[in-house]
């Protein structure tokens, strides 16, 4: 005898505990089994594309924070690069380091956060791992706080540089990140990956191969977790990347465990950049003069980044007046989402969620 | 041997069990803030401001108003206009700190609090004379001058003269404003040329 | 059974002052009246600790997670209970349109029904238990099963595809879980010549954690499954199905829900600590304040493992049980039957130093059994025993 049964659809978000943000999901199961989804996106669409038009190019900056939240140092940095890209100005050694230390804490930030989450999405007590990884962020937010006043909305970078030169009690703090954190990390590692029940739960599951990641031009993380070697601060250095060295991460499985897993180490990478920068950053100007008004000459003008997402840019077009005529983002998060249904269907409810989370994508910058 | 990795978990969740605590308790306890903090609360100094709306032409949100009004001083001796009307809707700020960058005058500092919670949009609104009231307790953003004295702007209040990028000379034609002793000391020091090419 | 309650304190003081009242006659009464005190007490203070361990379990994970957990309400938080009390008590109460309203309604009373009435074996502390059965044990079984029926009813009645999904892995876990558990119960009697839990403490000379340490796991496993514990907790998993069948309650009823749950959580430890911890045994304190604390160990533990361990899924849930646990609770049954054969002497009692062999062989046949296990269920199913983590973590560019 067979039982029958019926496929049923469920909504997951845009209002549930897991889905980052207000991220809707049609699902249809067939018991705990993944049939079919549809990813609903648009629930925090600000219109940033046709702000940053009405908006002068100095303005903008304070839009581009609140794309990706999590990560709003490296969002500046691609808008100002772009920037000065149209108006083809030299940013001064000093501002181009302070830039790639700022970028790369807010890489760290913005993993710890994906990875303190991988842990509650997982099922373990919501606060353990992140408790743990927002402690540690939060020492990088007091950081931020020194150098631009703000933690999160950080608007820190200016076109031509920085807005201003970090004080002094900002190294010493630094410095005593860079020594303590590999022993967080390390802690992490221990409560999160070594963790068999992590293993079983999240290897294998939702592989993306290469092919399929290059494919659907996914960059970041999820890139090089599938095997993939690129990285834009190593591939088109910006910034101080060509004056520091560091190892691109891969992994080989593209699954949901190595995502995670090539974010914690990229953790790692992280600090040996900022260390070097420490080491180097040499005294001098942090900002070339730039007025805060300017006409750039009519042209476009495109330099990506990597952002802790992926490659981030914005894609700018001048018309010769003082706003943008034409601001595109190219924002990771909104990317990662096109293998999404690859990536899910044949899976079971619990996994989705995790595989979810293993894109560690930012609704802000969806839907922008 | 299988489950070590999550023996190990264990050890990571006890040894965090005895650490200290990483929270504080907020209403009694605070975290310091750096003197940089870009607070709500903008402070205002009515005797360097020109009126030029500069802040609100900037502020990417254009959330500040500003009425002026002739003042029937010579303006080309550099007297200012007479500011009516000085808004800020703080319900809409963002604290992004751009029309203080944009203030030539050194006029308008961020401020330092962040607990300003109403019951109602209207009262998050500063009006000029909310700002002219103010204690003065400028943040240091973007005024190096002040982060460079280690200006606590918590505690302390800063006068008009000594938040500016350069000393309060450089607007001289105002010799009403300069106390007696300080002018006659800058213009000994030499930081009073300054007022030579200022056309 | 009435002999048992006799010997209580509270029962014979309040039976004798009733007697007193109304004279000998009104012994019915004086009898109805003295059994109620006696259960109100122990379902007050059951009830008591529950709220207790609300708040305890809150700071401990707190701690955990290096926070520090309520503090706020009386000293050191301590009202933090009562404050929840309040607030879901103001809180509207909440029926879907859609819902089976009298099954919704009836869903958490059955809930804490459950739990209160396998209190009523337990023994407490020396004399203080509600009632000696002889069959306690196959009692707590069925009584428990109850809880896991009134998340079925709660889900199914609630409308909510969520809901469904809890209630359907509760079921799930349920029949899974409950056969591993009647066997490391059926160990216990094995052990102890009988099923009431009073025999069980009175026979342990030693603890049934020393003497089969691989029952106690699997009463351990078992039981957190039973009680939605990390890392089993899937019937309200919030990251995944919102909060599983709690979640259209609102108000007393899900607090309701809640303090069962905890409740029951309390219970477990309670029957934990008489099947293997000797109980209300041991020297020098009193016996009840043993008995709490050795409660009070069992709920660290369960708080310890909630705050570090993730959760399976469901399926894997079902696999270990079914692959790993039911083998393994077999092995231990038979391994116990055989030693109980060979060592008890002809009145079928086992003498304290056979018990002590059992230790040894049973530790033995723990380090070798769960291994050769773990290897055999990896080699067939692959979930939920996976190859230990083998990173290739190459260098590009
Ligand atoms: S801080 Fe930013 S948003 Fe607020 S008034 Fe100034 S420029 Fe406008
Ligand atoms: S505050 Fe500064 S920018 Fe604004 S009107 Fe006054 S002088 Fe001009």
């Amino acid at each position: 005898m067979s039982l029958h049964t019926e496929p049923v659809v469920v909504n997951i978000g845009p209002h549930h505990p897991s889905t980052h943000g207000v991220f809707r999901m049609r699902v249809t199961f067939d018991g705990e089994n993944v049939q079919d989804v549809e990813p609903v996106i648009g629930y925090l669409h600000r219109g940033t594309e046709k702000l940053a038009e009405e908006r002068q190019y100095s303005q903008v900056i304070t839009l581009t924070d609140r794309l990706d939240y999590v990560a709003s140092m490296t969002n500046n940095q691609a808008y100002v690069l772009s920037c000065e890209k149209l108006i083809d100005i030299e940013v001064p050694d000093r501002g181009k380091y302070l830039r790639t230390i700022a970028a790369e804490l807010q890489r760290v930030a913005s993993h710890l956060v994906g990875v303190g989450f991988f842990l509650a999405e997982l099922g373990g007590f919501g606060g353990t791992a992140l408790m743990y990884c927002f402690r540690e962020r939060e020492r990088i937010l007091d950081m931020f706080e020194m150098l631009c006043g703000a933690r999160i909305t950080v608007s820190f970078m200016r076109i031509g540089g920085v807005f201003q030169d970090a004080p002094e009690e900002f190294w010493p703090a630094l410095r005593k990140f860079l020594d303590e954190m590999p022993g967080y990390a390390d802690e992490l590692n221990k409560l999160i990956f070594e963790s068999e029940i992590v293993q079983a739960r999240t290897k294998n599951v939702s592989v993306i191969s290469a092919d399929q990641a290059i494919d659907a031009s996914l960059t970041g993380p999820i890139l090089r977790a599938s095997g993939v070697p690129w990285d834009i601060r190593a591939a088109q250095p910006y910034d101080a990347y060509d004056q520091v060295k560091f190892d691109v991460i891969t992994a080989q499985g593209g699954d949901n465990f190595d995502r995670f897993w090539v974010r914690m180490l990229e953790v790692e990478q992280s600090l040996k950049i900022i260390e070097q920068c420490y080491r180097d950053i040499r005294s001098g100007p942090v900002r070339s003069t730039t007025s805060l008004l300017f006409r750039p000459s009519p042209g476009e003008a495109y330099v990506p980044i990597e952002a802790p997402k992926g490659e981030l840019g914005f894609y700018l077009v001048s018309d010769g007046s003082i706003a943008p005529y034409r601001c595109k983002i190219r924002s990771p998060s909104f990317i990662s989402l096109t293998l999404f249904k690859e990536m899910l269907v044949g899976w079971k409810l619990a996994d989705i969620i995790v595989s979810l989370g293993s894109l560690d994508f930012n609704m802000g910058e969806v839907d922008r | 041997m299988y489950g070590s990795g999550m023996l190990k978990a264990f050890g990571v969740t006890l040894q965090n069990f005895l650490r200290k605590p990483s929270t504080v308790q907020y209403p009694e306890e605070r975290l310091q803030q750096h003197p940089r903090f870009r607070g709500q609360e903008f402070t205002w100094y009515e005797e360097r401001c020109t009126g030029c709306a500069s802040c609100a032409k900037y502020c990417p949100l254009g959330i500040i108003k500003i009425v002026t009004d002739p003042s029937g001083g010579d303006y080309q001796d550099g007297g200012s206009y007479r500011i009516d009307q000085f808004d800020i809707d703080q319900a809409r700020c963002m604290y992004c700190g751009i029309c203080v960058e944009a203030c030539p005058y050194d006029a308008l500092h961020m401020g330092t609090r962040f607990e300003a919670a109403t019951y109602s949009r209207e009262d998050l609104v500063i009006t000029i004379d909310d700002l002219r009231a103010r204690p003065k307790h400028p943040s240091a953003w973007f005024r190096p001058q002040l982060a460079k004295e280690g200006f606590d702007p918590f505690t302390e209040i800063a006068d008009w003269r000594e938040v500016g990028r350069e000393t309060y000379f450089w607007h001289p034609k105002r010799p009403e404003m300069v106390p007696e002793d300080l002018a006659q000391k800058a213009s000994s020091d030499g930081d009073y040329d300054k007022s030579q090419d200022n056309d | 059974m009435g002999e048992a309650l006799a010997e209580n304190i509270v029962y014979r003081h309040v039976y004798e002052f009733i007697l007193s009242v109304f004279g000998s006659e009104l012994a019915w009464l004086a009898y109805a009246i003295a059994t109620f005190s006696v259960v109100l007490l122990v379902v007050n203070v059951l009830m008591l600790l529950a709220t207790f361990y609300t708040w305890a379990e809150r700071r401990l994970l707190g701690r955990f997670t290096n926070r520090l957990g309520p503090n706020r309400a009386g000293p050191f938080g301590l009202l933090q209970a009562l404050a929840d009390a309040v607030k879901l008590l103001t809180k509207e109460d909440i029926v879907p349109r859609s819902a089976d309203r009298w099954v919704f309604n009836i869903a958490p009373i059955v809930m804490l029904g459950s739990v209160l009435m396998a209190m009523g074996v337990i023994p407490l502390g020396e004399k203080t238990f509600l009632a000696d059965l002889n069959i306690g044990l196959l009692y707590l079984v069925a009584v428990s099963g109850l809880g896991s029926i009134a998340v079925l009813m709660a889900g199914y009645a609630s409308a909510n595809k969520f809901s469904t999904f809890g209630a359907m892995r509760a079921a799930a876990v349920l029949i899974s879980y409950e056969i591993p558990l009647v066997m490391s119960l059926l160990s216990i009697t094995i052990l102890a010549g009988s099923m009431s839990l009073i025999e069980v403490v009175n026979s342990q000379t030693i603890p049934f954690l020393l003497v089969t340490p691989l029952a106690a796991f699997i009463f351990l496993t078992a039981m957190s499954a039973e009680l939605n514990r990390s890392p089993f907790d899937i019937t309200e998993g919030e990251s995944e199905i919102v909060a599983g069948y709690l979640t259209e309650y609102s108000g007393m009823k899900f607090g309701t829900f809640m303090l069962a749950e905890f409740a029951a959580l309390m219970v477990a430890g309670a029957v934990f600590a008489v099947l293997f911890l000797q109980g209300w045994k041991w020297a020098i304190l009193p016996s009840h304040i043993w008995m709490l604390l050795k409660v009070g160990l069992f709920a660290l533990l369960a708080t310890w493992v909630r705050s570090t361990l993730p959760r399976l899924r469901p399926d894997q849930i079902l696999t270990f049980a079914w692959k790993f646990l039911f083998p393994l609770s077999l092995i231990n049954v038979i391994a116990l039957s055989v030693q109980r054969l060979l060592l008890a002497d002809e009145f079928g009692n086992l003498q304290q130093q056979d018990m002590w062999l059992m230790v040894v062989s049973n530790w033995i046949l723990m380090v070798v059994a769960v291994p050769v296990l773990i290897k055999i269920t990896n080699r067939k199913s692959g979930i939920p025993f996976g190859e230990s983590a083998k990173f290739h973590v190459g260098k590009g560019v």
